[in-house]
């Protein structure tokens, strides 16, 4: 049996918090309804990104695999070809380009580890944080579903480097529009 | 006394004040391994001569041994040890340490480090020691230095690819093509920064082993086309294995991701193919990966007559009761590509399932004696008892290759006679018509030989002054020596007047497995003669059955026309290229295939082919990098290997017989390659009397000469039309031009010029090939037994056929 003040007075005096907390401001967040970004530097889903000319800044190097503690990331790299008219197999500047880029977001920890290993800052992150579905298959992001949105000025790849002359002035940022003397190789 | 001599071979010195004792003439560079130091290093490998080119293994010696030191450092891959040396390598001196980091940043200067595209990065020696011996930076790039670069890559032919701006012009491909190979097609040209890797601009690197050199390049300039981008070292699984297209044994590692193989390298095995392997070995694995593999068992349909997908189960008692109900007698032929434990199912399945000794694995040429040849002289040969190996090809006098082309059909035996002529002038002679560049290349002599005249040829020898041929001597006969009447029979008569030791090479990986596990009529597993009752009985105490079949079978020959004649009504066949069979009895393709129709034939394949087409009942089979297995060399030596991929869709051999056998009612007894193993060493091999030596007398002659007709010299090449070559468009494309090749006597009378296309006609038909000038016997052309796109052995006729050869237009 406790003292008095244990048997009146405590049961009242938590009521007072209820009371109390009425008059302060609310904390709950009203997800989903309601959205707040989030930091700026949030690691959510990854993204494929794009030169301006929209060709992939990826080249299927697969350091960003290498990189990954949990195994969650799977590339097969391949050969980008100029043979065709069109550049028709064309998909980055260079000689190489990624040609399977998966994501497993059932594995993925989000560390950033990857985005820190690619070397032509190809992978990045968004603060995109949604990633629940109801399936293991539709968490396993394609190349398609990673790849940056065509910005306008931006064409589908493939096609040939628009914007110098060898995949040196890509990375050197020395980015022009391509001139007609400078060959097609 | 022994201990002496040994003793006074050692030299002592002390590297970074650790003492060691080395033999004399080790070079610094690996007397530092045996105290534990790594020197970095890019031009020094084993196998090569020393050159000293990279200068990346540079270290201080204060004594040379004399006891004065070098004024500046040394490069420890040229320098052999002295005694009371004194050397200090990075590890303890910052002379050598800071010779090393210069030269690692001069050989980074021109590099274009694009380490994330190429396929050396992660097992690249460039990239680990300049990790582990280099500067953090570089003070080219910061001064503002312009790296020198070239267009990449370029083409040193269709296989290898080279991107100059990468090669550190270590010179190990140069030297490997020149020292080892001997194709020196590839060479350092230009001076100075500008120095680079080069091919002679009309002659692209032709050579049989030119994916050794993308093995042994220290830095990603030497690429295949046929991995390059693939893969990255980290995705890779090595499993050790053996390569699965020559009967050399050679040994491999299987690179494999994801259950797809991505590619092949050379192990090492000292004792056979030391580092290297064939193009071929290296990349023909794509076969099985093909649209064409089988991936379930199929059953004829009755109604439809149609080939139906079954269930395993379903699928074996189809053909156990199809093999029931052959009223006569069943064939068996397995073909030469199975693992030993493989061979040894089909030879028990046959014997106490099917109960016959119709089962031959020779598709190709063969004959009786030959069967007597192999079951008196070579099986039952191993290492361990005497039979030739690798290490009496390089230290034997004189070799004499009689029906054997190493370069195309042995591409290690090549190697290492190579190597024993250039050491130390082991002279090679050749029973054959044509004098080849292989031959050349290892120093040897062409004994000029008309194709059928090959055992009068080798009864010569015993009294030849010239080759000499003694105790010190080998004599290496290829498995086209059957197709001669009585060669065989004069090799080994050769071997036993002159002392000289014989060893018998086939083509396939499994001929010396059949061989040793009685895949033939006249031999049961383990060598045991099926005419001696006594070994009948000993195999059938072992396998605990009532009988073994006491008379010889049919050979494929008998097989096959007994199947066309209706005496066999029952065939199982595995892995045989149906165009092989056909060509074997020259006669016409329709009766075979309306015998084969006609026939209940069970077929083992890996992939489906006209032969699946034919059969009644499919088993799809595991190809060898699905199963663990064995395959025995052409020393006899064992060459294990394990399972590389799991594939649950198809089976081994062993088992898929086993399935069959249990539906019958007569087990084998054996399920798995292990069980199989088992087995076969617990039967063992037949202590009993051998078989004679055949002693067939040869007929002798041939039509050549005669009438301006001129006689066919064929074989099949390294890079040919194989089955188990396809899908690798590249390493086709690095197959030989096909040529039809004569002397300049017969060139003359063709009135055409060289390289034009002549056309050679032959009993089976014609085909339009240009012609080549080059060292064949009088009477003789030669022309391959088969090309990509043209298959000269099923066009115009077999090696031996008298032939026409004609200029001009058609």
């Amino acid at each position: 049996m406790g003292t008095l003040k244990e048997q009146f007075w405590d049961p009242v005096a938590g009521f007072g918090v209820t009371f109390r907390t009425m008059f302060r401001k609310v904390v709950t967040e009203q997800y989903p309804f309601e959205k707040f970004p989030t930091a700026p530097r949030f690691h959510g889903r990854h993204q494929l990104n794009r030169w301006p000319d929209g060709l992939e800044k990826c080249i299927g190097c697969e350091l960003c695999a290498w990189a990954c503690p949990a195994d969650a990331i799977y590339v097969e790299g391949d050969t980008n070809t100029d043979d065709g008219a069109d550049g028709s197999g064309r998909f980055s500047p260079g000689e190489r380009y990624g040609r399977v880029y998966q994501i497993n977001y059932l594995r993925c920890i989000l560390c950033g580890l990857c985005i820190e290993a690619c070397p032509t800052r190809a992978l990045t992150m968004t603060n995109e944080y949604e990633l629940a579905d109801t399936s293991r298959e539709s968490l396993i992001y394609e190349k398609s579903d990673l790849l940056a949105p065509l910005l306008p000025g931006m064409e589908l790849p493939p096609h040939p480097m628009l914007l110098g002359a060898d995949e040196g002035d890509y990375y050197r940022g020395n980015l022009h529009p391509r001139k007609a003397e400078e060959g097609d190789a | 006394m022994t201990q002496e001599i040994v003793k006074s071979d050692l030299v002592t010195l002390t590297i970074d004040g650790i003492q060691v004792s080395v033999p004399a003439d080790t070079l610094v560079i690996r007397a530092a391994e045996q105290v534990g130091v790594q020197i970095p290093r890019f031009c020094d490998h084993p196998l090569l001569e020393p050159v000293g080119a990279c200068r990346q293994c540079l270290v201080d010696i204060p004594d040379a041994g004399n006891g004065r030191g070098f004024p500046k450092p040394q490069a420890s891959c040229t320098l052999p040890v002295a005694e009371g040396m004194v050397v200090h390598t990075q590890a303890t001196s910052p002379v050598a340490e800071k010779a090393q980091q210069g030269i690692m940043e001069f050989l980074l200067v021109n590099h274009p480090l694009d380490c994330p595209v190429c396929d050396k990065g992660g097992e690249c020696p460039l990239q680990n020691q300049a990790m582990s011996n280099g500067r953090g930076e570089s003070r080219f790039a910061e001064s503002g230095g312009v790296k020198r670069v070239y267009p990449k890559p370029i083409n040193i032919s269709a296989q290898v690819l080279l991107d100059r701006e990468r090669c550190v012009l270590c010179a190990r491909c140069t030297r490997f093509s020149e020292q080892i190979a001997g194709d020196p097609f590839i060479e350092l040209l230009e001076r100075g920064a500008l120095q680079q890797v080069g091919i002679y601009e009309r002659q692209p690197f032709d050579s049989y082993f030119s994916g050794n050199t993308i093995q042994i390049c220290p830095v990603g300039a030497l690429t295949s086309a046929a991995y390059r981008f693939r893969s990255r070292p980290f995705d890779l699984v090595s499993t050790p294995s053996i390569a699965d297209l020559d009967a050399c044994g050679s040994a491999i590692r299987i690179d494999h991701r994801r259950g797809k193989v991505m590619r092949r390298l050379a192990g090492n095995d000292p004792e056979v193919n030391e580092e290297w392997i064939t193009d071929k070995d290296r990349f023909a694995f794509l076969a099985p990966r093909q649209d064409d593999r089988l991936t379930h068992p199929q059953v004829r349909d009755e109604d439809t007559g149609e080939l139906r997908v079954a269930s395993w189960p379903e699928a074996f008692a189809v053909a156990a009761r199809g093999l029931k109900d052959a009223k006569k007698k069943v064939g068996l032929l397995p073909g030469g590509r199975l693992t030993a434990e493989d061979a040894y199912a089909w030879s028990k399945f046959a014997r106490v399932v099917c109960r016959t000794n119709n089962i031959d694995f020779r598709v190709r040429p063969h004959s009786a004696e030959e069967a007597a040849f192999l079951a008196s002289t070579v099986v039952l040969g191993a290492p361990g008892v005497g039979a030739v190996t690798y290490a009496d090809l390089e230290s034997a006098r004189t070799v004499v290759l009689a029906g054997l082309e190493p370069e195309d059909e042995a591409g290690a035996i090549f190697l290492r006679l190579r190597k024993a002529n250039q050491a130390h002038g082991t002279r090679i002679f050749s029973v054959s018509a044509v004098g080849t560049r292989g031959l050349a290349k290892t120093g040897g002599q062409l004994l000029p030989t008309v194709p059928g005249t090959e055992a009068s040829a080798i009864s010569a020898l015993a009294s030849d002054g010239e080759v000499a041929l003694d105790a010190g001597g080998l004599i290496l006969v290829g498995e086209r020596l059957a197709g001669v009447p009585g060669a065989l029979s004069a090799a080994a008569a050769l071997a036993a007047t002159t002392g000289a030791r014989l060893a018998w090479v086939p083509r396939r990986a499994g001929d010396r497995g059949a061989l040793e596990t009685g895949c033939l009529p006249n031999l049961l597993p383990g060598g045991r003669p099926v005419a001696d009752p006594g070994a009948r009985v000993d195999l059938a105490a072992a396998w605990g059955v009532a009988g073994i079949p006491d008379n010889e079978g049919l050979d494929t020959d008998g097989i096959l026309a007994e199947l066309r004649t209706g005496g066999l009504d029952a065939l199982v066949v595995g892995g045989v290229d149906p165009a092989d069979v056909l060509a074997l009895g020259g006669q016409s393709d329709k009766l075979l295939r309306k015998a084969l129709k006609k026939a209940f034939v069970v077929a083992l394949e890996v992939r489906s082919s006209a032969f699946t087409e034919l059969a009644d009942v499919v088993f799809p089979i595991a190809p060898s990098t699905d199963k663990a297995g064995t395959y025995v060399n052409w020393e006899g030596r064992v060459r294990s290997f394990g399972k590389v991929l799991d594939n649950p869709a198809s089976l081994p051999d062993v088992r898929v017989l086993a399935g069959i056998a249990e539906e019958r009612g007569r087990s084998i007894g054996v399920r798995t390659p292990e069980q199989a193993w088992a087995e076969m060493v617990q039967v063992g091999p037949w202590e009993g009397p051998r078989a004679a030596t055949p002693t067939v007398v040869s007929t002798g002659s041939t039509d050549g000469g005669a009438n301006g007709a001129l006689v066919l010299s064929s074989w099949k090449q390294l890079l040919d039309d194989g089955r188990m070559q396809d899908g690798d468009d590249h390493l086709r494309a690095t197959a030989r031009r096909p040529v039809v090749l004569v002397n300049q006597a017969t060139f003359d009378t063709l009135g055409v010029p060289e390289g034009d296309d002549v056309t050679l006609a032959g009993p089976l038909g014609s085909v339009r090939l240009p012609v080549a000038i080059g060292e064949v016997a009088d009477g003789v052309v030669w022309a391959p037994a088969s090309a990509p796109g043209v298959s000269i052995r099923h066009l115009v006729g077999p090696a031996g056929a008298v032939v026409t050869v004609e200029g001009g237009a058609q």
